[in-house]
């Protein structure tokens, strides 16, 4: 008779932490030989583009974060509702130390978007949907960073933070169909979709796979390093105060 | 639950709360936008509707903070959590008695307001419809706010940073019915959104607020 298995199993902090340790390496280490492979192949072995010259070549940084800013919020939602639901720590844990990655890859995909804009649209900025939807992101991502920095009790701070990506979620879908209708887009549509006929041509989209798969695997590896020093702190913090009892 | 809104509203207006607050944080906006942009008249009556909902929405923001706040401190929102009302209805009730006491005073103040910015004659009726229809939503949001951050020291500045993203719906179809109401153009969809807004955070916000108020008084 062999003991039944299930993914609950990680959510005890010491076997998340035996099976984070062993992946943590593998992941970070394939993540940056592939983002180093996805940029190395884009920026120098993909030709210019007729019209956009050189600077089609940020695709390879600003779709993969764009991507990954949105997917970290999801994870975040799903982490939460997992803590609300099943009281897990890891799950609080893990979207408390998603969001500051989601920031990063937000400010990313905002930076490059400008960058690029600044010589194709002529402008650093304009009132897009896509823009616009992408700086409310951020906001959400700032107030709910925010909100867990400025709760002491973890407990209290894993709840409303969690009830805040809940609500935040439903409205920032709202906020992406409000800021549609407001504005119509200077962005071009989704280029990678599965459907499409018009997709972005072969020659640019396998070192974009590429790009989005390492950035995939590098957001994972910095989820499980902050999750893993989250859990350390709390160990630390409960061999403290046992130090100060006796 | 009559006697709680009562309660509420009797505070806000005699013990120095936010009743005059919101009213007159509104007039400075409308007084220092001809200010800063000029007192151009034809400029005025194009952004006046705008104008109007971000100084509404602003006011609103200041007075969420008096929602929880008093009541947390001195111990009767521990009370009210005991009492035979349930947490939803409390927190609804008290987002009426903001709404009553912040929002219906600038409603019915948009068209002083509206003529200072020179607002089109056609824009009036837009404007206070807009904010009439839309204002609900924006008390009912901010009461989720001023609950997530019932248990802080100084939760003003996390509060707007928190509600101010949630906003942004609310305030994009209430702008834009003013904008194309004051030019007569179709305001049939922004106005069925707005209203669906509001009905949709008044039908389901309570449970999210009354949820967060359960985890702070923990």
């Amino acid at each position: 008779m062999s003991e039944k298995r299930s993914l609950w199993e990680y959510a005890n902090p010491r076997k998340f932490m035996g099976l984070s340790g062993t992946l943590l390496p593998w992941v970070a280490i394939s993540g940056g030989a592939l983002l180093l492979i996805g940029l190395i192949w884009g920026f120098f072995f993909t030709p210019d583009d007729y019209r956009q010259g050189s600077t089609v070549k940020i695709i390879y940084l600003h779709v993969p974060s764009a991507l990954m800013a949105i997917n970290a919020w999801f994870m975040m939602l799903v982490a939460s509702l997992i803590w609300l639901i099943r009281r897990h720590h890891v799950s609080a844990l893990a979207a408390r130390a998603a969001a500051p990655v989601g920031v990063a890859m937000t400010v990313i995909a905002l930076v490059t978007g400008a960058i690029w804009g600044q010589p194709m649209w002529g402008t650093w900025w304009v009132w897009d949907p896509r823009l616009t939807s992408f700086l409310i992101l951020f906001l959400f991502y700032l107030g709910y960073i925010a909100l867990w920095s400025a709760i002491e009790n973890d407990d209290t701070a894993a709840d409303l933070t969690s009830v805040l990506a809940i609500v935040g979620s439903v409205f920032a879908v709202l906020s992406r169909y409000a800021v549609n209708f407001w504005n119509q887009g200077l962005h071009q549509g989704a280029s990678l979709s599965m459907d499409k006929e018009e997709n972005v041509a072969d020659i640019f989209y396998y070192p974009l796979l590429v790009a989005i798969a390492a950035f995939i695997l590098i957001f994972v590896a910095l989820v499980l390093l902050r999750t893993r020093t989250e859990i350390r702190a709390r160990q630390l913090r409960a061999y403290m105060a046992r130090e100060r009892m006796q | 639950m009559i006697a709680l809104l009562d309660r509420d509203i009797k505070l806000a207006i005699r013990a120095g709360g936010g009743f005059g607050l919101g009213l007159a944080f509104f007039l400075i906006v409308v007084v220092l936008v001809p200010f800063s942009v000029g007192p151009k008249s034809d400029l005025l009556a194009i952004i006046a509707p705008g104008i109007l909902w971000l100084g509404a929405l602003l006011a609103c923001l200041l007075s969420l903070d008096r929602i929880f706040a008093l009541d947390y401190e001195d111990g009767s929102l521990d009370l009210l959590a005991t009492s035979p009302l349930p947490m939803e209805a409390i927190v609804s009730i008290k987002a009426l008695a903001h709404f009553l006491t912040t929002a219906v005073p600038l409603v019915l103040a948009t068209p002083l307001f509206g003529v200072m910015l020179n607002l089109q004659a056609e824009g009036f009726v837009w404007v206070m419809i807009s904010l009439a229809v839309g204002t609900p939503a924006l008390s009912v949001i901010g009461t989720f706010g001023a609950a997530l951050t019932v248990g802080l020291k100084r939760g003003g500045l996390l509060l707007s940073i928190l509600v101010l993203p949630l906003y942004v719906p609310t305030l994009i179809f209430g702008a834009e019915v003013a904008r194309r109401g004051t030019l007569g153009m179709d305001i049939q969809t922004p106005l069925l959104m707005l209203a669906g807004i509001t009905f949709a955070t008044i039908a389901l916000l309570p449970f999210a607020s009354a949820a967060v108020i359960r985890i702070n008084l923990r």
